[in-house]
């Protein structure tokens, strides 16, 4: 399948904006709730999705053209565990190579294999039909797209704690309308496209 | 571990520890297919054939597994699970499974059926982990039909829409035709916005309950009461 520069690009910016995986699809919410209260740590956070989306991509791709058109039974099942087995593999490498980066994103690595966000990546990109290129365009979108709310809500956050909450609204009831909010606002994007 | 009821066991999943509104676990699936109350029902559905049956299959193999794969072992039987509830949609319900098909396969990493496999039933006997499953799955389901009706009423001024067997379909027309719906209820920030909602009414009862307390208890307290009714 042959794209332009230019689909390729749609493509980008539609998953990171429009169809924005945590804003508009609700995945990887529990990172998304968890560790959002720090700017830091939410960008660190948002740096090791992009990382693992990539692989994601890469790994779902070449499952769909070897090993699913002779067991289609096998795609949740495949997809789970061989992403979940490469990702410990590539955090036990980042450990012995480069504690410094492990520290900065290793710790989150294990936290998102699991991840909605992950799985829902692959299956979707599975869905929708994408070649390897597609696939890791629509990743780099993804892993982006969830960065940026993550860093989003992780701002809003650090403004809220210096200002007076009723008590009342001290919990997560809170953030899910900031949340909410901040959806509302990502869906003025789908008018970029017109097609 | 604390000793535990049978009743116990069943009860806690449902209010006291109800895995979306108390621990906020699996909202994922609360959040995106809770846009009507049947699309509610049917994940609810899903989720308690996946967690009853995979807390069934582990609490018998428990002794099986060895310890140091174990996560993995309950994804992968997890997983099989959620390939039978797939298949099982896509064949028997097309219609619904072109709504809610995408989310079906995030079952598998709905964080609440893992913790309920490594916190329960890995370690207590078969019946014991079928009631605690029965429990979980119970309050999920209770959060995922407040969470539909709340978005289906205010965002499509309808109740009980998509059943076949209830008016044709359509569901039933709550306000009359001048009613215009809440467009943005049934859209993702929505979800966002009625789960808030929920949580901040649920906050606040909970503060107005732990008020009460304390003023019923008044001479050990420093709060004096108002109207002195509740003081005698």
């Amino acid at each position: 399948m042959d794209k332009s520069m230019g689909d390729l690009f749609l493509i980008l910016v539609g998953s990171m904006l429009v169809t924005n995986f945590t804003l508009f699809y609700f995945l990887g919410l529990c990172p998304f709730m968890g560790v959002s209260a720090k700017v830091g740590t939410a960008l660190r956070m948002g740096m090791a999705n992009i990382f693992v989306m990539t692989i994601t991509s890469l790994v779902a791709s070449f499952l769909n053209q070897f090993v699913l058109p002779h067991a289609p039974f096998l795609q949740v099942i495949s997809f789970i565990v061989v992403i979940a087995s490469l990702v410990q593999i590539v955090e036990m490498t980042i450990k012995k190579f480069s504690p410094t980066l492990f520290r900065e994103l290793g710790i989150f690595l294990p936290l998102i294999t699991t991840n909605c966000a992950i799985l829902g990546l692959a299956t979707w990109q599975t869905g929708l039909g994408y070649s390897y290129v597609d696939g890791l365009f629509y990743a780099l979108g993804a892993g982006f797209g969830v960065t940026l709310a993550l860093v989003l809500m992780a701002s809003i956050r650090e403004k809220m704690e210096l200002s007076d909450v009723p008590a009342v609204a001290r919990n997560m009831g809170l953030v899910l309308i900031i949340a909410g909010t901040l959806s509302l606002a990502f869906q003025g994007f789908s008018g970029l496209f017109t097609s | 571990m604390r000793a535990t009821t049978p009743q116990q066991d069943f009860i806690r999943g449902i209010w006291n520890e109800n895995p979306v509104l108390i621990q906020l676990l699996g909202l994922c699936p609360a959040l995106a297919v809770t846009n009507t109350i049947y699309n509610s029902l049917a994940m609810s559905a899903a989720t308690l054939f996946v967690l009853v049956g995979s807390s069934l299959f582990i609490s018998t193999l428990k002794k099986v597994i060895p310890h140091e794969v174990r996560i993995s072992t309950y994804i992968l039987i997890i997983a099989t699970f959620v390939t039978i509830v797939d298949m099982v949609f896509k064949a028997l319900e097309p219609g619904l499974y072109r709504e809610i098909g995408a989310f079906i396969p995030l079952i598998v990493v709905n964080c609440m059926i893992l913790g309920r496999q490594e916190a329960f039933a890995s370690k207590r006997p078969v019946g014991r982990a079928l009631l605690d499953a029965l429990g979980v799955a119970a309050g999920f389901t209770i959060a995922m039909v407040m969470m539909g009706t709340v978005r289906e009423v205010v965002g499509s001024g309808t109740i009980l829409q998509g059943i076949p067997f209830v008016v044709g379909g359509d569901g039933i027309n709550l306000f009359g035709s001048n009613y215009e719906p809440w467009v943005v209820m049934i859209s993702p920030p929505g979800g966002f916005f009625a789960l808030g909602f929920i949580l901040l009414f649920l906050g606040w009862w909970e503060t107005r309950k732990a008020q009460k307390r304390e003023i019923r208890h008044w001479p050990h307290s420093v709060r004096v009461p108002t109207d002195g009714k509740e003081a005698a």
